[in-house]
């Protein structure tokens, strides 16, 4: 049974509890947590579902190990650490014992590049999507909103690929009202201009790249924007098409390009249709710790910056 | 144990061992060293312990065996034949592009395998997962898991150990199989841990710990029915072996953790091994 994600106060308390509703009618849902429950809220699946919660404590790697585990054996298992540890420090793990082996399991990988902000540089994962891309089959979504995420979170169950859902934890935004039809693997063009097309993903890139959208319009320029929530399997009729209508790309994540979305982008349009591109992205350095807006000055991930790409891109 | 079936496993364990070395020879090398020294505790699962059926490999109550020390794959290929999970020609086919029978365990390839492993400490996080499962769904299935010393060094292998331990996870029945060697060098020299330290470290994780000879049979079967009567707790039992036990050549020298074994010298190995064992 779903709820309308609008109750919800934070990205943690949605992503949780489309788990909680998804578990209600389908006792093969188990919860795996790695000493993180009461950040990202599966303390509430816990308490709905005691019997199928596991803490396994400061193993991540291991957490990895006995979800496949239980996945062989007829489980569905969600597990979560931030987004750092559900992806670099698990990689072997989610490559062989999950990938490999052909399993079902969802990693939730909270505070996505630099919304790990007071946790500074050693958390924060920019590379975790190209890690992700490399499994075959893992399904990789970045909503950027409520509403998407708790929508999301359904589809890739129902799909029953493994997953790896990029979110924060912190703080939630609404876009999307309760009837939004979204479609795993579909993004959603917000504004359908024709100067030049900014694609984003995640609620931080989403947000600044609307916020740009404004910026350019008052100058007179008319941008589209996308809303790429899910970003393997990559939407490449709408890529093809906004970047026909636009001529000019930008790909806004908050993430290294390495392996990331820009450069999938990139790829898919270099074999048809290679228009003139730009990306922004935490280029070649590490994260460093401060409050978000700090860090969104600091990496220039801000609607201005997005703007003067995207106005660069077109003189260019 | 009863004399008709103690002399009916050695001779399952001599089965095992001609043709894990008849396999590996047919590709010309492989693991032989930590394929023979579980022989014994394989023999003992498949044709005494483990609730099974080769016609219905999936079945979902059967009991599971993870071996995580997934490069004994040719021992557990020869076990799973001698079984009837699939053809014995099968066997000759070891490591051959396209096979069904890779170097290490693979459940997407093989029927009868019950998890992936090669990237050693995984398959034992796997068996812990899988006997949660179990009791999640409630399922009265015994899951075994066998690991190497060698795999021990292994941080994996102590996460596992943690929460299994953490869980009482009581119908998870792990093997340590102690053969003292790994590839390099014996184990003694690069981090050591007899069988002593290994039973302390294990005890102090919560788990029922036994020590034994892995070649006996009759002390295989206390310890499982032993560990199968004790309630609240997983259970280790430690299998003191020697690494290449059956293959005659590999015996008591170091490198044996992998070897080149001809067509011939298989057939004077197990000669060998047939007289050593009055058969």
């Amino acid at each position: 049974m779903k709820r309308d994600a609008h109750e919800f106060s934070h990205f943690r308390d949605a992503v949780t509890g489309a788990i909680i509703d998804i578990a209600k009618n389908d006792d093969r849902v188990v919860f795996l947590d790695s000493d993180l429950s009461s950040c990202i809220g599966s303390t509430a699946f816990q308490k709905a579902y005691p019997d199928r919660f596991f803490n396994v404590g400061i193993a991540e790697a291991n957490m990895v190990g006995v979800a496949a585990g239980m996945a062989s054996a007829g489980m569905t298992p969600f597990i979560h650490s931030f987004g750092c540890f559900s992806s670099r420090r698990d990689y072997d793990q989610l490559f062989i014992s999950v990938g490999y082996t052909g399993q079902t399991v969802h990693v939730i990988g909270s505070d996505p590049g630099i919304t790990a902000q007071y946790n500074g540089g050693t958390h924060m994962p920019f590379e975790d999507i190209a890690l992700f891309r490399q499994i075959p089959g893992f399904v990789i979504v970045e909503p950027s909103d409520g509403v998407s995420l708790y929508e999301l979170v359904w589809q890739i169950y129902e799909k029953g690929q493994s997953s790896y859902i990029r979110t924060p934890r912190k703080g939630i935004n609404f876009r999307y009202g309760a009837d939004q039809k979204f479609e795993l693997g579909k993004g959603i063009e917000l504004f359908d201009g024709k100067d030049v097309a900014i694609i984003a993903t995640g609620a931080l890139m989403v947000d600044e790249a609307v916020g740009a959208q404004k910026i350019l319009k008052e100058k007179g320029i008319d941008a589209t924007v996308v809303d790429l929530h899910t970003i393997r399997p990559l939407d490449t009729e709408l890529i093809e098409k906004v970047a026909a209508r636009c001529s000019r790309v930008l790909v806004c994540e908050n993430g290294r390009y390495a392996g990331g979305v820009g450069e999938m982008i990139a790829g898919h349009l270099a074999k048809t249709n290679p228009v003139k591109m730009d990306f922004l992205n935490v280029g070649e350095r590490f994260g460093e710790v401060g409050n978000l807006s700090y860090l969104k000055n600091a990496f220039g991930f801000t609607a201005e910056n997005i703007a003067a790409k995207a106005e660069g891109l077109i003189k260019a | 144990m009863e004399i008709v079936k103690l002399e009916a496993l050695k001779e399952r364990a001599f089965e095992i061992r001609v043709r894990t070395i008849r396999e590996i020879a047919a590709f010309g090398s492989g693991h032989i060293g930590g394929a023979m020294s579980i022989t014994d505790v394989l023999a003992y699962l498949y044709f005494n312990a483990m609730n099974v059926d080769p016609e219905n490999p999936k079945m979902e109550n059967r009991d599971r065996l993870v071996v995580s020390k997934g490069h004994a794959g040719p021992a557990v290929y020869a076990t799973l034949a001698l079984k009837g999970f699939f053809p014995e020609e099968m066997l000759a086919t070891l490591n051959q592009g396209g096979t069904k029978l890779p170097s290490h365990v693979d459940m997407t390839k093989t029927p009868g395998i019950d998890f992936t492993a090669g990237s050693l400490g995984q398959g034992f996080s796997a068996a812990v997962g899988i006997a949660l499962a179990n009791r999640v769904k409630g399922i009265d299935a015994w899951t075994y898991s066998i690991i190497g010393d060698g795999e021990s060094q292994e941080g994996q292998i102590w996460e596992a150990a943690g929460f299994g331990g953490a869980q009482k996870l009581d119908h998870l029945i792990a093997f340590l199989d102690l053969n003292g060697q790994q590839l390099d060098d014996y184990t003694k020299n690069i981090m050591p841990a007899d069988a002593e330290a290994m039973a302390k470290r294990w005890e102090s994780f919560g788990w029922d710990v036994y020590s034994i000879d892995g070649h006996d049979f009759e002390a295989i079967d206390d310890a499982v029915r032993s560990a199968k009567s004790k309630a609240g707790k997983a259970h280790m039992i430690i299998l003191n072996t020697n690494k290449s036990q059956g293959y005659i050549p590999g015996e008591g020298i170091k490198g044996n953790h992998s070897m080149p074994i001809t067509k011939d010298g298989a057939e004077e190995a197990i000669q060998a091994l047939k007289e050593r064992e009055g058969r």
